[in-house]
């Protein structure tokens, strides 16, 4: 069993105005087959977090620490981050272009095994994850991303989630900007990897709606850049009849 | 009219810039579309990473630009006209002088299957010069000194598989060749010309391009000279009815090149695209200028030059000018130039120009940016495990590959690819 652990968190990034700070001392842990819901309104931080648990060098880590099985995270370039078992699925996927789907998951694959997968193995388990998350096989010939929709690269980024097969997963509002369809399937390839590799999950979004498919064991409410409650599903039911009203008028006042 | 050359990202090294978060100053800038506001007031760039900006206003319109076949109509540049002002004239003395060619400094080796007629033009034999109209003091002493012209036609409805090439090799540095090609396809003929320039000489050749209607047309120009080679030349096409039409210029080799690549409409319901991809190493001066002439309605063009520089002393221009006439409505254009510096010291040139005459049209968008890594590329990269190092190797090729794999000829592809490596190696990519 692997353990994630954030500990009284401090994050600023640089603005016109000099530094801002974005986290104010977050607390999280997360173990082996958990799944975390961190749910706020806009603004509140959550993004943030992703970033920084992926080593965004936009994000500037003031004080506490993040460690993965007692490993210093914050110490690890991006790569290693990624070596060691973090995935991070993005909010709004980069394109890349020139390099091709095909060469750069291979490329991946590689770099976070240690050895190059076995080709036909390999082809074929891409294949198969890509039907399985209605990925249109032509994609493997396009560039990364490139001149895809919102949802389409969603689905891409889940796509590296099952193929990589990480210890835990931050999913950055992967939710946001899909339809009901994409909604299920994408949820559907979070679960696969959740319950075939025992993947810890860390699932920001704004909205309850995807949690109806990826059932979390513990919902966090984010508000200015702390954790404001935290609980079982039943906040999260909570957040759906009444919203966040109730954390920001704590924090107005 | 406007005349509105684009705003442009100059930040470096992965400052995200402005509310469209830009995500690698200079590389995955999405131009703005003009058709709404006709009167941005914006600055175009020069330079190299993290140079500052240097405004130029008053650029005269391209429409009232000279163009004809009399010498004396193109004085012998100075270097203060805006479409010399970029280039090192000196330099480019052998080529723009009025001087006839000195012996066969340049061989020519057509390859063509039997249906393509090979012959040539006279002066005054159509369809030479009908196409090319010389713009500047070089295509016009390129044009008289070259008496008899390389034709090549591709006949009606004739669909050829292989690559027409034209092979051009120069024997000796600083020799003197005038060169025209005139490419013919007639109507519905669908081809790929290649041309191929080696070797070393003082070369200045004019190509004209004629896409009958329903015709598909590639013109693929590669520079792979020695590095002591001089290139001038003008390449215009005219695009028929629903014809397609696309050039590919690569320049990887000589001293200084500068290539002026240009077409227009006969008609409408044409598509029309130019590529570019250029890699300067110190020494070397690589200029492309494009010119698209919307002059009739319903046309779509676009186009995309890329180059990339490393060396103290490399520098590449690049100027795209964009004119949408009074009759050219519902037309659909862009044009963009990206130029990533590997190394210190490089200095890239990069003016987009857009002047609009009607606002019935479907979009007109440009962009252009000059700057090192896109970092969040790189962050997307390594955050899947792939190292730094690898990473930017990913990144470099990627950036070089997106025009080399708009050229669709496998050999073509392969073996400039092997050329990108050794030119990778220089700046340990």
């Amino acid at each position: 069993m692997s353990t994630l652990e954030i500990k009284d968190l401090h994050v600023s990034i640089e603005t016109e105005q000099g530094a801002k700070e974005i986290l104010k001392g977050v607390s999280l842990t997360i173990d082996s087959g958990e799944t975390h819901a961190i749910m706020g309104p806009n603004g509140s931080g959550k993004s943030t977090l992703a970033s920084t648990v992926a080593g965004h060098p936009r994000y500037e880590v003031t004080s506490g620490s993040i460690t993965l099985d007692g490993e210093d995270v914050l110490a690890m370039e991006v790569d290693e981050r990624a070596q060691a078992g973090l995935f991070l699925a993005m909010q709004y996927p980069v394109e890349v272009p020139g390099v091709t789907m095909t060469n750069f998951l291979r490329t991946a694959k590689t770099a976070l095994d240690g050895e190059a997968p076995k080709l036909r193995t390999w082809t074929k388990e891409v294949k198969e994850a890509m039907a399985q998350l209605k990925i249109d096989a032509d994609f493997a010939n396009r560039n990364v991303n490139e001149g895809f929709s919102g949802g389409e690269k969603k689905r891409v980024e889940i796509l590296q989630l099952e193929l990589f097969k990480p210890k835990f997963a931050v999913l950055d509002e992967t939710d946001s900007g899909l339809d009901i369809d994409a909604l299920r399937v994408v949820s559907e390839g979070v679960n696969r990897a959740h319950s075939e590799n025992n993947m810890g999950t860390m699932l920001i979004t704004h909205y309850t709606r995807i949690l109806n498919y990826i059932k979390p064991d513990y919902v966090h409410v984010f508000v200015d850049g702390q954790i404001a409650e935290q609980g079982g599903p039943e906040l999260a039911d909570e957040l759906e009849a009444n919203g966040y009203d109730r954390f920001l008028a704590a924090v107005g006042a | 009219m406007t005349n509105t050359p684009a705003e442009q990202a100059e930040k470096v090294a992965g400052v995200e810039v402005g509310e469209r978060r830009i995500s690698i100053p200079g590389m995955s800038e999405e131009g703005e579309n003009l058709a709404a506001q006709t009167n941005t007031a914006a600055d175009h760039s020069h330079g190299g990473v993290g140079e500052s900006k240097e405004i130029t206003a008053g650029i005269g319109s391209r429409a009232k630009r000279h163009i004809g076949f009399d010498v004396e109509g193109f004085p012998e540049p100075n270097g203060r006209e805006e479409e010399w002002r970029f280039t090192p004239l000196k330099k480019l003395a052998p080529v723009i002088t009025d001087a006839a060619t000195e012996g066969e400094p340049v061989s020519y080796e057509v390859t063509a299957p039997e249906n393509v007629t090979v012959s040539s033009l006279g002066q005054d034999a159509a369809p030479r010069n009908t196409v090319l109209h010389p713009a500047d003091r070089a295509a016009v002493v390129g044009s008289k000194n070259t008496a008899e012209a390389l034709h090549l036609k591709v006949p009606a409805d004739a669909e050829v598989t292989e690559p027409i090439r034209v092979d051009i090799t120069g024997a000796e540095s600083g020799k003197r060749a005038n060169s025209h090609i005139v490419l013919e396809a007639e109507s519905h003929a669908k081809a790929v010309f290649v041309l191929e320039h080696r070797g070393s000489a003082a070369f200045n050749g004019n190509v004209e391009v004629k896409v009958a209607d329903g015709a598909d047309i590639k013109v693929i120009s590669l520079q792979r000279w020695n590095d002591d080679a001089i290139h001038v030349g003008q390449h215009d096409a005219e695009v028929g009815r629903d014809a397609k039409y696309k050039h590919v210029a690569v320049t990887l080799g000589g001293e200084v090149v500068r290539l002026n690549a240009n077409f227009r409409y006969a008609a409408e319901g044409g598509e029309a695209e130019m590529y570019g991809l250029y890699f300067a190493d110190s020494g070397q001066h690589l200029e492309h200028r494009t010119f698209v002439d919307h002059n009739a309605p319903r046309n779509a063009s676009n186009v995309l030059y890329k180059g990339a520089l490393q060396g103290e002393s490399a520098r590449t221009v690049w100027v795209g000018d964009v004119l949408i006439r009074k009759a050219a409505e519902g037309t659909d254009s862009y044009e963009k130039n990206q130029n990533l510096v590997l190394t210190d010291g490089a200095r890239a040139d990069s003016v987009p120009n857009l002047e609009i005459e009607t606002g019935v049209i479907e979009g007109a968008g440009h962009a252009s940016s000059t700057g090192r890594f896109d970092e969040n590329h790189l962050f997307y990269l390594m955050a899947r495990g792939i190292p730094e190092k690898e990473a930017r190797q990913l990144v470099v090729r990627g950036f070089l590959n997106e025009i080399i794999q708009k050229i669709g000829v496998d050999s073509i592809e392969e073996s400039l690819q092997e050329d990108l490596e050794n030119e990778l190696e220089i700046a340990g990519y």
